[in-house]
């Protein structure tokens, strides 16, 4: 089974401190910290779309930026094909991105307005010295036919600026794809489109995974995307991960009551039918002091004692079926406790 | 007879390049305690439908034809202190979208919603006011003690329920909310639209809701309008629309929306880029990026006619065909 993994993380932590002032810190004898991503662990298997959902502030994107080191983990460990980069010197880190991709949130700060789309899309294989200028501006012209900005010519010596957001992110979609890179983290990719054009971009994504065998990291706060996208989900709250299961799973017969609530608060396109009138109380807490026990105890509609003294750990009910929750008794939760026994 | 019935509303903007048609020939009307959804994309025109019915037009912004009525009066011809003084607030009000900007940052909360109520209801003094603005931050699910706080101590959530206290102070018949979820996380969303069902139903109001996401719209609404490039392409009883949607807009637009129960699929897109309203495809201005454009569609414009007995209008060359 180790084989099919194409990135593992285990236990990954990240603390960002706050900033007091030196007399708070000296005075109070202690550091402030965001609990971004608490001790959290998953892998992402050879050609699969993984689905990383929450709502904001959950640690998602900080998830998805430790991956590709983009941001230094606290603590925890980082695999690439079995191999533990979370120590990878800078520069030998560069030579694994060429294998590892990100197409970022917002198409409009993510890409230079100084450079032209050819340049762009060109710039990967320029850090990564792939080719002479002449296959360069071949892989340019495929990579820009692969997102169907055809034909690439009248697109190659455009500016960013001259470009629509749909058409922003298909460049995006193109340099991060140019590298033909194992495993691409894409962070909200459509959040900020059009929902005309978000189907298209998705389609596009998914159709390019496909096409060049990568692994997909997708993060989302859209559950109903992400149900049509990905093949497992893991649901994250407060930096933790609170279920993790193939999708099916997730969307049909969620165990934690986070899940539940999150799935019943999705609006469905359909006048017929009437969900569950059930909405949760508040707002996400703040991540500098997480609530003790299960971090959901505050807005949890079943919360016991236990919730508020135990962290649960996240436990697999059967099928690769993980859940964080105290209050969970599923028929093979009680088997798996008798063949443990 | 209708409460908010619009007629033929253009409204353009002047720009140094020429008018932009953000609304052209709009045509919908609103029973009392009615559900209008309003739906498309960004720059659809959705937002200046709302800004011209209150008459709050950017400058630039112009209403060159048309009429609004609502109740007796045409808003389109009535002068400025008589909207400030009767429309506005009272008869009508706005929940603006980004909860994130529409309160100013440096007054606490509970005085912007007295000042509101202050200054549109003259009579009112200041004591009832406070009292007033008390009461609407319990309707809406706030400690009313948070009436003093300043908005940057408020979340999201809360914020968006502050603008809605707001746009209730004056008892309006009317409120347009422009969206209302966006912004807003899931379940926060899926609260803030449950507390306006709730509101709509105790207060007997009649509400436009304006949004992107269509389904909002199925949850809320009971009629929908669905804009494209400044013009209705189908309006109609939301059951109807959303079970069989007429127009290849509107079938794009609910294609794009799959729905967490149903099973995986793939979504459907359209293909292609929303239009420049400057200078707008001639004939039907969806047809550039239509499946099933004709000849015809390129030239004529389609008319926006009932297909049905039950208001179901569609502005199509094929359906006028069939």
């Amino acid at each position: 089974m180790t084989e099919d993994k194409v990135v593992e993380v285990k236990r990954l932590v990240k603390w960002f401190p706050i900033r007091k002032g030196f007399l708070y810190t000296f005075l109070s004898g202690r550091e402030l910290f965001v609990h971004a991503v608490d001790d959290i662990s998953f892998e992402v298997r050879t050609k699969e779309i993984f689905g990383l959902a929450g709502e904001s502030g959950s640690g998602k994107t900080t998830t998805g930026r430790l991956l590709l080191r983009l941001t230094e983990p606290t603590g925890g460990n980082i695999y690439f094909h079995n191999q533990d980069i979370t120590k990878t010197s800078d520069s030998d880190m560069r030579g694994l991105r060429r294998k590892m991709q990100m197409i970022f949130q917002d198409p409009y700060e993510s890409l230079n307005p100084r450079m032209l789309i050819q340049d762009i899309v060109a710039e990967p294989l320029r850090v990564q010295k792939i080719g002479n200028e002449e296959e360069v501006q071949e892989k340019v012209a495929q990579g820009l036919e692969d997102v169907e900005l055809i034909p690439p010519e009248e697109f190659l010596h455009r500016y960013p600026h001259e470009l629509s957001g749909g058409q922003r992110q298909r460049v995006a979609v193109a340099r991060a794809f140019v590298l033909n890179p194992e495993f691409i983290v894409a962070d909200e990719p459509v959040s900020m489109l059009d929902v005309s054009i978000r189907a298209e971009i998705l389609n596009l994504m998914t159709d390019l995974v496909e096409k060049f065998g990568a692994s997909f990291l997708y993060i989302t706060h859209d559950l109903a995307l992400a149900r049509h996208i990905c093949n497992r989900l893991a649901v994250m709250y407060l930096g933790k991960i609170m279920e993790k299961a193939v999708t099916e799973k997730i969307v049909y017969e969620p165990l934690h009551p986070y899940t539940s609530a999150l799935i019943s608060a999705v609006p469905v396109p359909d006048p017929t039918t009437k969900r569950a009138e059930t909405v949760i109380k508040g707002e996400i807490p703040s991540p500098v002091n997480p609530p003790s026990g299960c971090r959901f105890n505050t807005r949890c509609p079943i919360a016991e004692e236990v919730c508020r003294t135990k962290e649960p750990p996240l436990i697999d009910y059967g099928d690769e079926h993980y859940a964080a929750c105290h209050l969970i008794r599923k028929p093979q939760w009680e088997k798996h406790m008798l063949t443990k026994h | 007879m209708a409460l908010l019935d619009v007629q033929n509303l253009k409204t353009y903007y002047t720009t140094l390049r020429g008018f932009v048609k953000a609304v052209d020939e709009v045509d919908f009307r609103i029973e009392k305690g009615e559900a209008l959804g309003l739906a498309g994309e960004s720059g659809c025109g959705k937002t200046t439908v709302a800004l011209s019915i209150l008459r709050i037009l950017p400058s630039g912004g112009r209403i060159v034809e048309g009429k609004i009525l609502f109740k007796d009066d045409d808003l389109v011809q009535l002068g400025e202190t008589q909207i400030r003084k009767n429309i506005r607030w009272k008869g009508i009000s706005i929940v603006f979208q980004g909860a994130m900007n529409a309160l100013n940052p440096v007054y606490k909360v509970g005085d912007q919603i007295i000042e509101a109520i202050l200054t549109h209801e003259s009579d009112v003094s200041k004591r009832e006011a406070t009292e007033r603005a008390q009461k609407l931050f319990e309707m809406v699910g706030i400690e009313p003690s948070r009436a003093d706080n300043y908005p940057h101590e408020f979340s999201g959530g809360m914020r968006q329920r502050a603008l809605i206290a707001m746009s209730l102070a004056c008892n309006p018949e009317l409120l347009i909310a422009d969206e209302p979820g966006t912004a807003l996380d899931v379940i926060v969303q899926a609260q803030v639209l449950k507390l306006l069902r709730e509101l709509k139903t105790k207060l007997n109001l009649t509400m436009i809701l304006i949004t992107h996401d269509l389904s909002i719209i199925a949850e809320t609404c009971t009629k929908t309008a669905i804009m494209y490039a400044g013009k209705i392409v189908e309006y109609g009883d939301i059951t109807a629309i959303f079970k069989e949607p007429l127009h290849p807009y509107a079938q794009g637009l609910l294609g794009a929306f799959p729905s967490i129960r149903a099973a995986r699929m793939r979504m459907e897109s359209i293909p292609g880029y929303p239009p420049d309203l400057l200078d707008p495809p001639t004939g039907c201005r969806f047809h550039p990026r239509c499946s099933y454009a004709m000849d015809v569609c390129k030239k004529v414009e389609p008319k926006l006619v009932d297909i049905s007995k039950t208001e179901h209008r569609v502005a199509c060359h094929l359906i006028e065909k069939a």
